[in-house]
């Protein structure tokens, strides 16, 4: 028996959520007893496929195959499913990023093997196999229990930091048996914003809301989240005025977020706004209404004015920073 | 060309979410019902657009008791064609898909579309478990869809960028913002509903993978510390040396 986790990678590096799954999954290993094996699929190097060794693989299936470098789902489906019975595996783990969003409930479907989406916490296996995950866009939990011999899930980004301990895994060509006919969706180009932050792997994240009045006043955001090394995000206003990039928007129905720090600037904080960000660890308001609800949810808040307030931040912060 | 759009019924975003009988059920008392947004707002509308453009048969579906009737004679009414209500409850998506994929090997669609996730369960999962019961390539979480006869260009999002696809129909997607934008219903679409096909299918024998053993609320927050916005730099030093998040 084993566990095996989808380690997928982006421009030859493996995604930082893809790290956090490899130690999730390293981590239930531990707890079934059994071994860790991670796959990759792509162009990538030797020594960053064996430094999984550092978050708990002890093995690394590689299928070197460059029509995989952007995973294509129906041939990555097909070869994790040859992965699970050449290694007999009884967990399969992925990110709940995009990729993992894609491949994990074909091969459910391909497998009957139960799948929970978006766990945010260790499962329970004293008593069956309980996975606890978000529900109502993160303003509940689940615990959900899944029946089947073989199970998969999906970690959702930023739950568990992945640290890098000591190891290193070894490294498997794996022959998995592709034919043209599996690569039914061609990439036809790929478009990357280099040098951002992925919002969904970011750390720390920098939003503005409708109270910064118009696009034109996105430099203090930009300049606070470059000083931090933030992503940045809008609130669904925002994104809808057309001010800001339809990717940047969170909440209920845009993307859901669970940095170490959430700063929010002009933004009232709306139920559908906060289910989106609500999982953040640590968040911070700046909004010169003093009952705007976004105080409740927060656990630093400044009432003040964002054009004001924001500079003197980045200011502060670059203090530390310089230090 | 003929279409199929997944409908599921979810508590309205403003909903207080509430549990009964010891935390293993949500209580519905007092809340309103929408169509999930992403199946409205985007794979819906784009379903029409098509219909409108190049001429499509849209057909729609929705899993789900006889309280799901109201959700779907909105979408008929916002321009579906015809309706089918697969009357079965369950919170399980592979119990879910399989009742829909026998809908759609009867059918024969060139296109199935489902919203990039529910709401309420948050599974993101029908539309994968879907292509992969009937055979056809799942395309996740696509903001832009365009068909030029069999031929379907997408673009969908990719962790920190985009990525542009092609593929040859059938296929099955999942829509996200971008892909369109939201309608509202006229009278005369709400009108034509009531007299549109609606046919209630019973389920067929299908697996339940997984079950919601109970439900938790988040912990509630211990207060909002404020710091006078003449005090900037005290936020500062409290997020690098107390909350130690930078
Ligand atoms: C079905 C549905 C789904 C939705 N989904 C989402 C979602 O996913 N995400 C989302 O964000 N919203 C969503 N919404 C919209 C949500 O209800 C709110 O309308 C929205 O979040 C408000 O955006 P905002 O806070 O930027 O703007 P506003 O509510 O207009 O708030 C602006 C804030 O800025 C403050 N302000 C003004 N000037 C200044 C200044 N100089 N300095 C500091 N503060 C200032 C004001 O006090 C105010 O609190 C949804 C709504 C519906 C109905």
């Amino acid at each position: 028996m084993s566990v095996i986790i989808f380690a997928d990678q982006f421009q030859g590096k493996v995604k930082k959520s893809a790290l956090e799954a490899v130690q999730y999954g390293a981590k239930i290993a531990q707890q079934l007893g059994v071994p860790a094996i991670a796959i990759a699929v792509g162009e990538v190097g030797a020594a960053e496929l064996s430094a999984l060794g550092q978050y708990g693989a002890s093995k690394v299936l590689h299928v070197a195959d460059a029509r995989l470098n952007e995973p294509e789902a129906g041939a990555t489906t097909k070869l994790i499913a040859e992965a699970v019975a050449k290694e007999n595996a009884s967990v399969i783990v992925f990110s709940h990023n995009f990729a993992g969003r894609s491949i994990a409930p074909q091969l459910s479907a391909k497998l009957k093997a139960g799948f929970v989406a978006g766990a945010i916490g260790l499962p329970d296996t004293t008593a069956g196999f309980v996975v606890k995950k978000n529900v109502f866009s993160g303003k509940a939990f689940a615990n959900v229990s899944i029946g089947t011999d073989k199970k998969i899930v999906s970690v959702m980004p930023n739950s568990f930091s992945p640290v890098a301990g000591e190891g290193s895994a070894a490294v498997e060509a794996f022959a998995a048996g592709l034919t043209d006919a599996d690569f039914r969706i061609k990439s036809l180009k790929v478009e990357t914003v280099s040098g951002e932050v992925p919002l969904t792997e970011a750390e720390i994240v920098v939003s503005g809301g409708r109270g910064l009045k118009g696009p034109e006043h996105w430099g203090i955001v930009e300049d606070l989240a470059h000083t931090l090394g933030a992503a940045t995000a809008c609130s669904r206003p925002v994104a809808d005025s057309g001010w800001r990039p339809h990717h940047e928007h969170v909440g209920q129905t845009g993307f859901t977020v669970r940095p170490n720090l959430y700063i929010a600037i002009g933004i009232s904080g709306a139920i559908q706004h906060l289910a989106g960000v609500n999982g953040s660890k640590t968040i911070v308001v700046i909004n010169k209404d003093p009952e705007a609800p976004f105080f409740k949810a927060a656990d630093y808040g400044i009432v003040g004015d964002a054009f004001e307030v924001v500079p003197k931040l980045t200011e502060a912060v670059k203090k530390y920073k310089g230090n | 060309m003929k279409i199929l759009v997944c409908i599921s019924k979810t508590p309205d975003t403003t909903a207080k979410i509430a549990f009964t009988d010891n935390n293993t059920k949500f209580s519905e008392a007092g809340v309103q019902f929408i169509i999930n947004p992403y199946d409205e707002w985007y794979a819906l509308v784009r379903a029409l657009e098509l219909k409108e453009t190049q001429g499509a048969t849209v057909h729609l579906i929705t899993v789900g008791g006889a309280d799901t009737e109201a959700v779907i004679r909105k979408a008929l009414a916002l321009g579906g064609d015809e309706a089918f209500r697969v009357n079965a409850d369950s919170h399980d998506s592979f119990y879910i898909a399989s009742q829909i994929a026998a809908v759609a090997q009867q059918e024969q669609y060139d296109l199935i579309f489902t919203g990039k996730e529910t709401i309420d369960y948050n599974g993101s999962s029908v539309g994968g478990m879907l292509a992969e019961l009937l055979g056809l390539p799942f395309v996740s979480i696509a903001s832009k869809l365009d068909v030029n006869g069999t031929t379907a260009t997408l673009v969908r999002e990719i962790e920190g960028g985009e990525e542009t696809v092609e593929v040859t129909l059938p296929l099955a997607l999942s829509a996200q913002k971008g892909m369109a934008e939201a309608r509202i219903p006229n009278m005369r679409g709400i009108m034509a509903a009531r007299t549109k096909p609606l046919k209630v299918v019973e389920p067929v024998a299908a697996e339940h993978l997984t079950s919601v053993v109970s439900f938790e609320l988040p912990p509630a927050k211990a207060g909002v510390k404020l710091i006078a916005a003449d005090q900037v730099e005290e936020l500062a030093r409290l997020l690098h040396e107390e909350a130690k998040v930078f």
